[in-house]
Protein backbone atom coordinates (compact mmCIF):
# COMPACT_ATOMS: atom_id res chain seq x y z
CA UNK A 1 0.00 0.00 0.00
CA UNK A 2 1.17 3.22 -0.98
CA UNK A 3 0.50 7.05 -0.33
CA UNK A 4 -0.86 7.56 -3.85
CA UNK A 5 -3.65 5.05 -3.05
CA UNK A 6 -3.95 5.76 0.87
CA UNK A 7 -4.55 9.24 0.95
CA UNK A 8 -6.68 9.85 -2.35
CA UNK A 9 -8.79 6.91 -0.53
CA UNK A 10 -9.34 8.19 3.19
CA UNK A 11 -9.97 11.93 1.43
CA UNK A 12 -12.46 10.60 -0.99
CA UNK A 13 -13.95 8.96 1.62
CA UNK A 14 -14.04 11.86 4.16
CA UNK A 15 -14.51 14.87 1.41
CA UNK A 16 -17.78 12.63 -0.38
CA UNK A 17 -19.11 11.19 3.40
CA UNK A 18 -18.93 15.16 4.28
CA UNK A 19 -21.20 16.44 1.82
CA UNK A 20 -23.76 13.55 1.97
CA UNK A 21 -23.64 13.87 5.56
CA UNK A 22 -24.69 18.04 5.18
CA UNK A 23 -27.40 16.22 2.79
CA UNK A 24 -28.94 14.02 5.27
CA UNK A 25 -28.87 16.65 7.95
CA UNK A 26 -30.35 19.30 6.70
CA UNK A 27 -34.07 17.56 6.12
CA UNK A 28 -32.91 15.69 9.49
CA UNK A 29 -33.02 19.67 11.10
CA UNK A 30 -35.73 20.57 8.85
CA UNK A 31 -38.04 17.78 10.32
CA UNK A 32 -36.94 18.66 13.85
CA UNK A 33 -37.67 22.11 13.48
CA UNK A 34 -41.30 21.62 12.52
CA UNK A 35 -41.86 18.54 14.18
CA UNK A 36 -39.54 18.37 17.07
CA UNK A 37 -36.84 16.40 17.88
CA UNK A 38 -38.48 13.00 18.87
CA UNK A 39 -39.45 11.97 14.91
CA UNK A 40 -36.77 13.66 13.92
CA UNK A 41 -33.79 11.57 15.47
CA UNK A 42 -36.39 8.25 15.76
CA UNK A 43 -35.94 8.76 11.68
CA UNK A 44 -32.06 8.91 11.58
CA UNK A 45 -31.88 6.40 14.53
CA UNK A 46 -33.38 3.89 12.44
CA UNK A 47 -31.90 5.03 8.95
CA UNK A 48 -28.60 4.21 10.85
CA UNK A 49 -29.93 0.84 11.98
CA UNK A 50 -30.83 -0.20 8.63
CA UNK A 51 -27.93 1.35 6.89
CA UNK A 52 -25.87 -0.93 9.58
CA UNK A 53 -28.47 -4.37 8.70
CA UNK A 54 -27.40 -3.99 5.08
CA UNK A 55 -23.63 -3.48 5.97
CA UNK A 56 -23.14 -6.11 8.44
CA UNK A 57 -25.09 -8.39 5.83
CA UNK A 58 -23.70 -7.44 2.63
CA UNK A 59 -20.13 -6.53 4.21
CA UNK A 60 -18.50 -10.51 4.42
CA UNK A 61 -20.20 -11.20 1.11
CA UNK A 62 -17.21 -9.06 -0.33
CA UNK A 63 -14.81 -11.62 0.62
CA UNK A 64 -16.41 -14.10 -1.53
CA UNK A 65 -16.31 -12.13 -4.82
CA UNK A 66 -13.04 -12.73 -7.27
CA UNK A 67 -10.50 -9.62 -7.05
CA UNK A 68 -10.82 -8.70 -10.75
CA UNK A 69 -14.56 -9.29 -10.91
CA UNK A 70 -14.90 -6.62 -8.14
CA UNK A 71 -12.57 -4.46 -9.30
CA UNK A 72 -14.59 -4.70 -12.50
CA UNK A 73 -17.82 -4.03 -11.19
CA UNK A 74 -16.55 -1.37 -8.40
CA UNK A 75 -14.61 0.57 -11.62
CA UNK A 76 -18.02 0.54 -13.38
CA UNK A 77 -19.91 1.88 -10.89
CA UNK A 78 -17.32 4.48 -9.54
CA UNK A 79 -17.31 5.52 -13.36
CA UNK A 80 -20.65 6.04 -13.32
CA UNK A 81 -21.13 7.47 -9.94
CA UNK A 82 -18.25 9.98 -10.07
CA UNK A 83 -18.81 11.32 -13.69
CA UNK A 84 -21.67 11.97 -13.10
CA UNK A 85 -21.02 14.10 -9.75
CA UNK A 86 -18.08 16.23 -11.97
CA UNK A 87 -20.77 16.55 -14.69
CA UNK A 88 -23.15 18.55 -12.41
CA UNK A 89 -20.00 20.26 -10.42
CA UNK A 90 -19.05 21.40 -14.06
CA UNK A 91 -22.59 22.91 -14.84
CA UNK A 92 -22.64 24.32 -11.45
CA UNK A 93 -19.25 25.61 -11.54
CA UNK A 94 -20.43 27.83 -15.17
CA UNK A 95 -23.57 28.73 -13.81
CA UNK A 96 -25.47 26.75 -16.46
CA UNK A 97 -27.68 25.00 -13.25
CA UNK A 98 -28.08 26.29 -9.97
CA UNK A 99 -25.53 26.13 -6.75
CA UNK A 100 -27.22 23.46 -4.74
CA UNK A 101 -28.20 25.50 -1.54
CA UNK A 102 -28.32 24.34 1.99
CA UNK A 103 -30.55 26.94 3.32
CA UNK A 104 -32.84 27.13 0.43
CA UNK A 105 -33.17 23.13 0.48
CA UNK A 106 -34.19 23.52 4.32
CA UNK A 107 -36.91 26.32 3.63
CA UNK A 108 -38.09 24.17 1.22
CA UNK A 109 -37.98 20.86 3.35
CA UNK A 110 -39.80 23.00 6.55
CA UNK A 111 -42.67 24.24 4.46
CA UNK A 112 -43.53 20.85 2.93
CA UNK A 113 -43.30 19.34 6.25
CA UNK A 114 -45.93 22.51 7.44
CA UNK A 115 -48.23 21.93 4.92
CA UNK A 116 -49.30 18.25 6.30
CA UNK A 117 -48.99 19.58 9.64
CA UNK A 118 -52.39 17.77 10.19
CA UNK A 119 -50.37 14.28 9.61
CA UNK A 120 -48.84 12.30 12.27
CA UNK A 121 -45.31 12.73 12.97
CA UNK A 122 -44.89 9.19 11.38
CA UNK A 123 -44.73 10.68 8.34
CA UNK A 124 -41.65 13.36 9.10
CA UNK A 125 -40.21 10.61 11.07
CA UNK A 126 -40.35 8.77 7.68
CA UNK A 127 -38.57 12.01 6.12
CA UNK A 128 -35.72 11.67 8.28
CA UNK A 129 -34.92 8.28 7.78
CA UNK A 130 -35.43 8.34 4.31
CA UNK A 131 -32.53 11.23 4.11
CA UNK A 132 -30.29 9.43 6.37
CA UNK A 133 -30.51 5.61 4.57
CA UNK A 134 -30.22 7.18 1.21
CA UNK A 135 -27.19 9.39 1.95
CA UNK A 136 -26.01 6.95 4.30
CA UNK A 137 -26.27 4.44 1.38
CA UNK A 138 -24.15 7.07 -1.01
CA UNK A 139 -21.42 7.15 2.15
CA UNK A 140 -21.39 3.53 2.63
CA UNK A 141 -20.66 3.09 -1.75
CA UNK A 142 -18.35 5.41 -1.58
CA UNK A 143 -16.50 3.70 1.04
CA UNK A 144 -16.62 0.63 -0.49
CA UNK A 145 -15.58 1.67 -3.99
CA UNK A 146 -12.51 3.10 -2.76
CA UNK A 147 -11.72 0.98 0.03
CA UNK A 148 -12.63 -2.61 -1.74
CA UNK A 149 -10.21 -4.52 -3.65
CA UNK A 150 -6.80 -2.88 -2.15
CA UNK A 151 -7.50 -3.57 1.86
CA UNK A 152 -8.59 -0.11 2.73
CA UNK A 153 -11.82 -0.66 4.50
CA UNK A 154 -11.01 0.41 7.43
CA UNK A 155 -9.00 3.53 6.81
CA UNK A 156 -11.75 4.45 4.03
CA UNK A 157 -14.54 3.71 6.84
CA UNK A 158 -12.81 5.71 9.65
CA UNK A 159 -12.48 9.11 7.13
CA UNK A 160 -16.19 8.38 6.47
CA UNK A 161 -17.04 8.29 10.10
CA UNK A 162 -14.67 10.93 10.87
CA UNK A 163 -17.14 13.12 8.34
CA UNK A 164 -20.51 12.33 9.63
CA UNK A 165 -19.44 12.87 13.41
CA UNK A 166 -17.98 16.03 12.36
CA UNK A 167 -21.28 17.15 10.55
CA UNK A 168 -23.35 15.96 13.00
CA UNK A 169 -21.90 17.55 15.83
CA UNK A 170 -21.77 20.89 13.95
CA UNK A 171 -25.31 20.34 13.61
CA UNK A 172 -26.34 19.88 16.92
CA UNK A 173 -24.37 22.63 18.27
CA UNK A 174 -25.78 25.27 15.58
CA UNK A 175 -28.99 24.03 15.18
CA UNK A 176 -28.96 24.98 11.54
CA UNK A 177 -27.90 23.65 7.81
CA UNK A 178 -24.70 24.16 7.28
CA UNK A 179 -24.26 26.47 4.06
CA UNK A 180 -21.36 27.98 4.26
CA UNK A 181 -19.56 24.89 3.47
CA UNK A 182 -18.36 25.36 -0.13
CA UNK A 183 -20.23 22.06 -0.89
CA UNK A 184 -19.58 22.22 -5.33
CA UNK A 185 -15.85 22.61 -4.34
CA UNK A 186 -16.21 19.44 -2.45
CA UNK A 187 -18.20 17.72 -4.96
CA UNK A 188 -16.05 18.59 -7.59
CA UNK A 189 -12.91 17.28 -5.79
CA UNK A 190 -14.92 14.03 -4.85
CA UNK A 191 -16.21 13.86 -8.78
CA UNK A 192 -12.24 13.76 -9.74
CA UNK A 193 -11.42 11.42 -7.30
CA UNK A 194 -13.67 8.86 -7.59
CA UNK A 195 -13.93 9.26 -11.52
CA UNK A 196 -9.96 8.78 -11.23
CA UNK A 197 -10.34 5.61 -9.11
CA UNK A 198 -12.82 4.86 -11.40
CA UNK A 199 -10.33 4.30 -14.51
CA UNK A 200 -8.26 2.86 -12.31
CA UNK A 201 -10.22 0.08 -10.99
CA UNK A 202 -12.22 -0.56 -14.19
CA UNK A 203 -8.54 -0.71 -15.74
CA UNK A 204 -7.51 -3.49 -13.26
CA UNK A 205 -10.43 -5.33 -13.63
CA UNK A 206 -10.00 -5.84 -17.43
CA UNK A 207 -6.22 -6.81 -16.67
CA UNK A 208 -4.62 -3.60 -17.64
CA UNK A 209 -0.93 -2.74 -16.68
CA UNK A 210 -1.04 0.37 -15.54
CA UNK A 211 2.47 2.32 -15.61
CA UNK A 212 3.23 3.39 -12.49
CA UNK A 213 0.77 1.31 -11.01
CA UNK A 214 -0.89 3.44 -8.04
CA UNK A 215 0.82 6.70 -8.62
CA UNK A 216 -1.31 6.84 -11.61
CA UNK A 217 -4.23 7.58 -9.97
CA UNK A 218 -2.84 10.69 -9.27
CA UNK A 219 -2.26 11.13 -13.16
CA UNK A 220 -5.76 10.43 -13.81
CA UNK A 221 -7.15 12.72 -11.25
CA UNK A 222 -4.79 15.55 -12.66
CA UNK A 223 -6.36 15.16 -16.13
CA UNK A 224 -10.09 14.83 -15.09
CA UNK A 225 -9.09 18.38 -13.00
CA UNK A 226 -7.75 19.84 -16.74
CA UNK A 227 -10.72 18.24 -18.27
CA UNK A 228 -13.30 19.56 -15.43
CA UNK A 229 -11.98 23.55 -15.54
CA UNK A 230 -11.58 23.35 -19.59
CA UNK A 231 -15.18 21.81 -19.66
CA UNK A 232 -16.38 24.73 -16.93
CA UNK A 233 -14.42 27.29 -19.02
CA UNK A 234 -16.05 26.65 -22.41
CA UNK A 235 -19.50 26.19 -21.16
CA UNK A 236 -19.47 29.37 -18.49
CA UNK A 237 -22.30 31.43 -19.18
CA UNK A 238 -22.02 35.44 -19.15
CA UNK A 239 -22.83 37.04 -15.82
CA UNK A 240 -25.79 38.93 -16.57
CA UNK A 241 -25.47 42.92 -15.57
CA UNK A 242 -28.77 44.90 -14.50
CA UNK A 243 -29.25 47.63 -16.64
CA UNK B 1 -42.03 4.47 -0.99
CA UNK B 2 -39.79 1.79 -1.54
CA UNK B 3 -40.17 2.42 -5.61
CA UNK B 4 -39.09 6.15 -4.77
CA UNK B 5 -35.94 4.70 -3.01
CA UNK B 6 -35.42 2.20 -5.84
CA UNK B 7 -35.62 5.37 -8.93
CA UNK B 8 -32.95 7.58 -6.18
CA UNK B 9 -31.03 4.48 -6.19
CA UNK B 10 -30.35 3.97 -9.97
CA UNK B 11 -30.26 7.76 -9.81
CA UNK B 12 -27.10 7.55 -7.92
CA UNK B 13 -25.35 6.31 -10.99
CA UNK B 14 -27.65 7.54 -13.95
CA UNK B 15 -28.86 11.21 -13.66
CA UNK B 16 -27.84 11.77 -17.79
CA UNK B 17 -28.85 9.23 -19.72
CA UNK B 18 -26.44 9.83 -22.52
CA UNK B 19 -23.18 10.25 -20.50
CA UNK B 20 -24.20 6.72 -18.28
CA UNK B 21 -24.27 5.45 -22.68
CA UNK B 22 -21.20 7.12 -23.12
CA UNK B 23 -19.05 5.53 -20.36
CA UNK B 24 -20.55 2.14 -21.03
CA UNK B 25 -19.90 2.49 -24.34
CA UNK B 26 -16.04 3.42 -23.58
CA UNK B 27 -16.03 0.53 -21.17
CA UNK B 28 -17.01 -1.82 -23.61
CA UNK B 29 -14.75 -1.08 -26.04
CA UNK B 30 -11.87 -0.88 -23.72
CA UNK B 31 -12.90 -4.60 -22.90
CA UNK B 32 -12.67 -5.22 -26.37
CA UNK B 33 -9.54 -3.67 -26.87
CA UNK B 34 -7.64 -5.39 -23.58
CA UNK B 35 -8.94 -9.16 -25.02
CA UNK B 36 -7.10 -8.29 -28.32
CA UNK B 37 -3.89 -6.28 -27.86
CA UNK B 38 -2.42 -6.93 -24.20
CA UNK B 39 -0.68 -4.12 -22.69
CA UNK B 40 -1.89 -0.80 -21.45
CA UNK B 41 -3.87 0.05 -25.14
CA UNK B 42 -6.91 -0.78 -23.18
CA UNK B 43 -6.09 1.78 -20.22
CA UNK B 44 -4.94 4.23 -22.97
CA UNK B 45 -8.76 3.99 -24.71
CA UNK B 46 -10.53 3.76 -21.71
CA UNK B 47 -8.87 7.49 -19.38
CA UNK B 48 -9.10 9.08 -22.96
CA UNK B 49 -12.89 7.77 -23.71
CA UNK B 50 -14.08 8.49 -20.04
CA UNK B 51 -12.18 11.91 -20.54
CA UNK B 52 -14.11 12.67 -23.89
CA UNK B 53 -17.06 10.98 -23.20
CA UNK B 54 -17.46 13.81 -20.13
CA UNK B 55 -15.87 16.88 -22.27
CA UNK B 56 -18.30 16.31 -25.28
CA UNK B 57 -21.17 16.25 -22.62
CA UNK B 58 -20.53 19.06 -20.99
CA UNK B 59 -20.12 21.02 -24.02
CA UNK B 60 -23.21 19.73 -25.48
CA UNK B 61 -25.36 21.30 -22.77
CA UNK B 62 -24.43 24.72 -24.37
CA UNK B 63 -25.79 23.72 -27.71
Amino acid sequence: MTWATFAPAVSAAFLGSLVEAIEALTIVLAVATVRGWRPAGLGAAAGLASLALIVAGLGPLLDRVPLLLLQLVIGVLLLLFGMRWLRKAILRAAGVIPLHDEAAAFAAGTAELREHRSRLDWLAGLASFKAVLLEGLEVVFIVIAVGAGRGLLLPASAGALGACALVAGAGFVLHRPLARVPENALKLAVGVMLSAFGVFWTGEGLGVAWPGADLAIVGFAALFLLVAALGAVAVRRPLEVAA
Amino acid sequence: MLAGIARELIGLFVDDGMLALAIIAVIVIAAIVASLIPGATAGVVLLAGSLFALLANVLAVQR
